[in-house]
């Protein structure tokens, strides 16, 4: 049967079985969303800007094993999309982005709504597409979720010119398709892999370091047993939270710039270091130099060849999904009559353990004023540790990646690499779609939040549910933290005058307000919130105005050169 | 260190912009860069002349083959190859340097492809440093103009780069 581009495309979607697609309609898209409002198998969730499709798409794929979707028109509705798709790719994010296009004929010609979508786009996606001929329509879009989905997933960008989607011809969608040049490696080499569990078991101070590659592969379980069979500690990067369970007596917390003090000694002291979906990022290792100058082996597991060896020399290459290459490994740890070094373990150990009796984390509640951390401890203790948590970027992102203890994977909804604040929210919504049932809870600040702040329309007209835990601290915190630290107490810009009446601005989109001023009234707020089942509520707690977060290790110092609460 | 580096491409709108846009988002340096399509017309082939530490190399070679447009690459250093450059030269020839800067061109193994009463067009094919000592050994102020191709690269014997 011929249909229309816009037929197609919808079909397509149908044939991957999209839920749903987040979007925002234009000239350019008039046909493909005609072709939406004659079927209702695609659901299609309308935000208030192309940014917010993005994000909640992304949040939707984050917090299942799915494709997000977003669609928008040409123009500025691509350029709006930019950040979302950017926020994806620095978090491998498998999503299919389609984007309106003026008619082919108009391309080049500055016509309105024009932009070169696909050059904007270009180092921003893992691949993109601009179809001009109607008949490569339907492969095009088989490729787009292959490539998203497969290999170190990412986003894929599908540009349709107007016209292409009111041209008609046959359909059929390939079962399959084979890009010649692309084929992703599943297993590691098996020499390697050999060469890891010997490096493994002869090791006396032996660190796990992994990242979101866990989680995106779906290798916790994996994970877990090698760390359990060989009693090696554990750290997680911000996007590895989840991965492998906080309540276990083997992790070490978060790593990094604001990573947990034993965490980091244990990553710049040991002697073995098993690198696993991560990628030894500048927030993560801190300077290049300082980590390099003790010796240790590495080995790298991780499925893209050119995350390794990009900063740190590795010994250990694996290149691999993740969850295969670690069953593989355990089959061969099984397989094997050597015994890991268990003296030099139980000494090990006990040094960690010494790091750790530093309680890093530790801070000073207050009766006066309601403290961050507090904040957190408290909405983790009141949702069980259950919720899915999404946040925004700045201190409050950080206080909810220390103080709410992932247990399972695809909980924490976070932009690690790009640090976009605008995330929070919208990713929610996505969140809440793709699990209706579930507690989803937006912990912000009062900066963060107004990025994106009109998505609480959509959520009104989708009731999602959400509750925005928002740290109002009336300042950009993270920025008033340097500038304290490495910039005399000039506060230049971070302090927020003339905020606006959350309370007042939750009820005018329809939604519930509740301001929080005192430390006591912390618990039976949140409480009191989480039991509206079918509300959102907008949760405005007055936090500390001067509180940071600790530890620290400044940028461009190493991991032992930490600042700790302690120490001021 | 100089590398020279050969890709096999898919032949589509756009590939090229790929691989230019790596080298400058990721600051790597380009000393030349050709392409052309090959005897199958659904793939390019391209050489870059790049330079940089071993790491440096071993990312870009990495990150070229993560392009999904990209078949197949190729480090020409990590084996023997082969290199030739084209340049065209206009030069100013006239009275005795006219018949000195035949003899230069004889000795490099040029050829004069445009004679005017004034002047000369050479061309040469060589490594790039053949081309450049060529360039050197003649007069500078006699150079009206010359333009280069850039290297490609190819395997000694059996080092084939196909899909």
């Amino acid at each position: 049967m011929e249909l229309t581009g816009a037929e197609i495309a919808i079909r397509c979607l149908q044939e991957e079985g999209v839920e749903y697609v987040f979007g925002y309609p234009g000239g350019a898209v008039l046909f493909i969303y005609d072709a939406l409002f004659n079927q209702d198998k695609v659901k299609h969730i309308l935000v208030r800007h192309e940014q917010a499709a993005v994000h909640a798409a992304d949040g939707y794929a984050r917090s299942t094993e799915k494709v997000g979707v977003a669609l928008v028109t040409s123009g500025p509705g691509a350029t709006n999309a930019v950040t979302g798709i950017a926020t994806a790719y620095m978090d491998s994010i498998p999503l299919v982005i389609i984007s309106g296009q003026v008619p082919t004929s108009y391309i080049g010609e500055d016509a309105f709504q024009e932009v070169d979508t696909v050059g904007i786009t270009r180092p921003c996606v893992k691949h993109n597409f601009l179809v001009k001929d109607i008949k490569e329509l339907a492969t095009t879009l088989k490729k787009a979720f292959h490539l998203a989905k497969s290999g170190r997933p990412g986003p894929v960008l599908v540009d349709i010119p107007k016209d292409v989607s009111t041209q008609k011809v046959e359909f059929s969608y390939p079962a399959a398709v084979d890009i010649r040049s692309y084929h992703p490696a599943l297993h590691g080499d098996i020499d390697q892999l050999k060469l890891a569990a010997q490096l493994l078991l002869q090791a006396r101070r032996p660190m796990i370091y992994s990242g979101g590659g866990v989680v995106l592969s779906g290798a916790s379980k994996q994970l877990t047993d090698l760390a359990h069979l060989l009693n090696f500690p554990v750290t997680n990067t911000l996007m590895g939270l989840g991965g492998y369970p906080a309540s276990d007596k083997q992790f070490l917390g978060m790593l990094g710039m604001h990573g947990t003090y034993e965490a980091n000694l244990a990553m710049q002291n040991c002697d073995v270091l098993l690198a696993v979906g991560a990628r030894f990022d500048d927030r993560v290792i801190g300077n290049v130099e300082h980590f390099c100058q003790v010796p240790r082996k590495i080995i790298h597991i991780d499925i893209d060849p050119s995350s390794i060896a990009k900063r740190v020399k590795v010994d250990v290459p694996i290149v691999g999904d993740v969850a295969h290459v670690l069953g593989d490994l355990l089959a061969i740890l099984h397989g094997t009559k050597q015994q890991s070094e268990a003296a030099a373990l139980a000494a090990w150990w006990q040094q960690i353990d010494a790091w750790r009796g530093r309680n890093s984390l530790a801070y000073r509640n207050s009766d006066e004023v309601i403290k961050p951390q507090f904040v957190v401890e408290t909405l983790h203790r009141i949702t069980g540790g259950d919720a899915f948590v999404t946040s925004d970027v700045g201190q409050h992102q950080m206080w909810a990646a220390q103080y709410y203890k992932f247990n399972q994977p695809r909980r924490w909804i976070n932009s690690g690499g790009l640090g976009t604040m605008g995330f929070g929210l919208p990713a929610a919504m996505g969140v809440q779609l793709a699990h209706p049932d579930a507690t989803v809870a937006c912990i912000t600040g009062e900066g963060s939040i107004q990025m994106n702040i009109q998505e609480l329309s959509t959520c009104k007209q989708f009731r999602l549910p959400i509750k925005i835990v928002a740290l109002n601290n009336r300042y950009l915190g993270m920025v008033r933290q340097w500038q304290e630290f490495f910039h005399g107490n000039r506060y230049s810009e971070s302090y927020m005058d003339a905020l606006p009446d959350f309370v007042k601005l939750a009820e005018a989109y329809g939604h519930i307000g509740m301001r929080i001023e005192k430390p006591s009234d912390v618990e039976p707020a949140l409480k009191e919130a989480f039991a509206r089942k079918h509300d959102l509520v907008f949760l405005d707690f007055k936090t500390d105005q001067t509180e940071n977060v600790y530890p620290m290790v400044p940028g461009g110092k190493g991991l032992s050169e930490v600042i700790l609460a302690e120490d001021l | 260190m100089r590398h020279i580096i050969s890709l096999l491409m898919e032949n589509e709108a756009g590939a090229l912009s790929r691989v230019s846009g790596l080298f400058s988002a990721r600051g790597y340096n380009i000393e030349s860069l050709t392409v052309a399509p090959t005897e199958d017309p659904t793939m390019s082939r391209m050489t870059i002349v790049t330079s940089g530490s071993d790491e440096v190399i071993e990312q870009i070679n990495k990150q070229l083959n993560k392009l999904i447009e990209v078949v197949s690459v190729m480090d020409m250093n990590e084996g023997d190859h082969l290199e030739r450059e084209l340049m065209l030269v206009k030069v100013r020839a006239v009275g005795e340097a006219r018949e000195e800067m035949k003899r230069m061109a004889d000795i490099f193994r040029g050829r004069i492809i445009d004679v005017t009463e004034n002047s000369y067009t050479i061309e040469l094919t060589g490594t790039g440093s053949k081309l450049d000592s060529f360039l050197q050994a003649i007069d500078s102020g006699l150079i009206m103009e010359t333009v280069r191709t850039g290297a490609c690269g190819i395997g000694r014997g059996d080092r084939i780069l196909k899909l």
